[in-house]
């Protein structure tokens, strides 16, 4: 049975309503905006606002990209607790072939943690 | 209309109104103050606006971080005047139209710290202040009661004819003159657009 045409106006309407629903509002608002709050901008309206102090500098600050090293030294540390604990929790009833993957993926992330070290990350300068 | 046509037309359940009556009533029940504290009324504010005595009563709870948001200052402290170019900054960033509430004596007239050299001897030396509140600091029912007036006077607004808002006469300037540190005082000391100094008699 093939839809009837009828079906489909009444979603037109209703999708009609729907839009009428939500613009309607903000048209009659700019209409009121128009005719009884007219903008009436200045130089300090204008102004980034700032607690009431004039702004200072500039707001492209850049940072040190070397930070990232930080970034990484975080999740390897991040990453290995999320994984020891439940490791940890289930330590018992894991067979031999759980335990040797667990090894190697603490042996990947101890790896970089060395290759940090011997980069000289760990050192606060 | 008619006022007398019109409690006529109440009595048989008829209710008329006009778009600024409307207007007007849906404003003066959402003001949203500037969340702004100086001195210690700034404590007396948010007791205000806490639970019990609950300004959110009459809508005004909305304490609004930003000036873009806000339509109510609440000056409530002393303004120093190493303060009050930000004050009056703050205030030109507000959108139009715009109360100000002056709590308390220091905000009103410089209070107990009138004397002192680095305070200002009213805020409405620069800013329109639509209510003066006495007192140090004045009671919360003393903010409520004010909130309640400047409700009156948002009620009796009128939006066209020679009473109109500010924002509604185009040659009127949108910003008020920020002041600045001068070597001895603010400069200018006072906008002579808003304040006046009161006359004064000399004796014999």
């Amino acid at each position: 049975m093939s839809p009837q045409p009828a079906s489909y106006l009444t979603l037109l309407l209703l999708f009609a309503g729907a839009v009428l629903f939500a613009l309607g509002p903000l048209l009659l608002a700019r209409l009121w905006a128009w005719k009884f709050a007219p903008a009436k901008p200045g130089k300090d309206k204008n102004a980034i606002y700032e607690c009431g102090l004039e702004s200072k500098g500039d707001a492209w600050v850049q940072f040190r990209s070397e930070y990232y090293l930080y970034a990484i030294l975080f999740l390897i540390f991040d990453v290995e607790t999320v994984f020891l604990l439940p490791f940890a929790v289930s330590f018992t009833g894991l067979t031999a072939g759980a335990f040797v993957a667990m090894m190697i993926f603490l042996l990947l992330l101890v790896e970089g943690l060395v290759w940090a070290w011997k980069k000289g990350v760990l050192t606060w300068r | 209309m008619d006022e007398g046509l019109r409690s006529e037309l109440s009595k048989q359940g008829i209710f008329t109104t006009t778009l600024e009556e409307l207007y007007n009533w849906g404003r003066k029940n959402s003001l949203w103050p500037l969340g702004f504290g100086l001195a210690c009324c700034a404590i007396e504010m948010i007791a205000t606006s806490m639970a019990r005595y609950d300004l959110a009563r009459f809508g005004a709870e909305v304490f609004r971080p930003s000036p873009r948001q806000a339509d109510l200052m609440i000056v409530a402290g002393t303004v120093t005047k190493k303060m009050a170019p930000q004050v009056v900054r703050l205030y030109n960033q507000m959108p139009e139209p715009k109360y100000v509430i002056a709590m308390g004596a220091c905000a009103i007239s410089g209070g107990p710290f009138k004397q002192g050299y680095n305070v200002l001897k009213g805020i409405d030396r620069f800013i329109p202040v639509d209510i003066h509140i006495p007192g140090c600091p004045p009671r919360p029912e003393a903010l409520v009661h004010a909130l309640m007036t400047l409700q009156e006077r948002i009620d009796a607004q009128v939006l066209t004819g020679p009473g109109r808002p500010r924002h509604m006469v185009a040659d009127q300037p949108a910003d008020f003159p920020v002041p600045q540190f001068g070597e001895h005082d603010l400069v200018p000391s006072k906008n002579p657009d808003v304040w006046k100094a009161p006359a004064t008699t000399v004796a014999g």
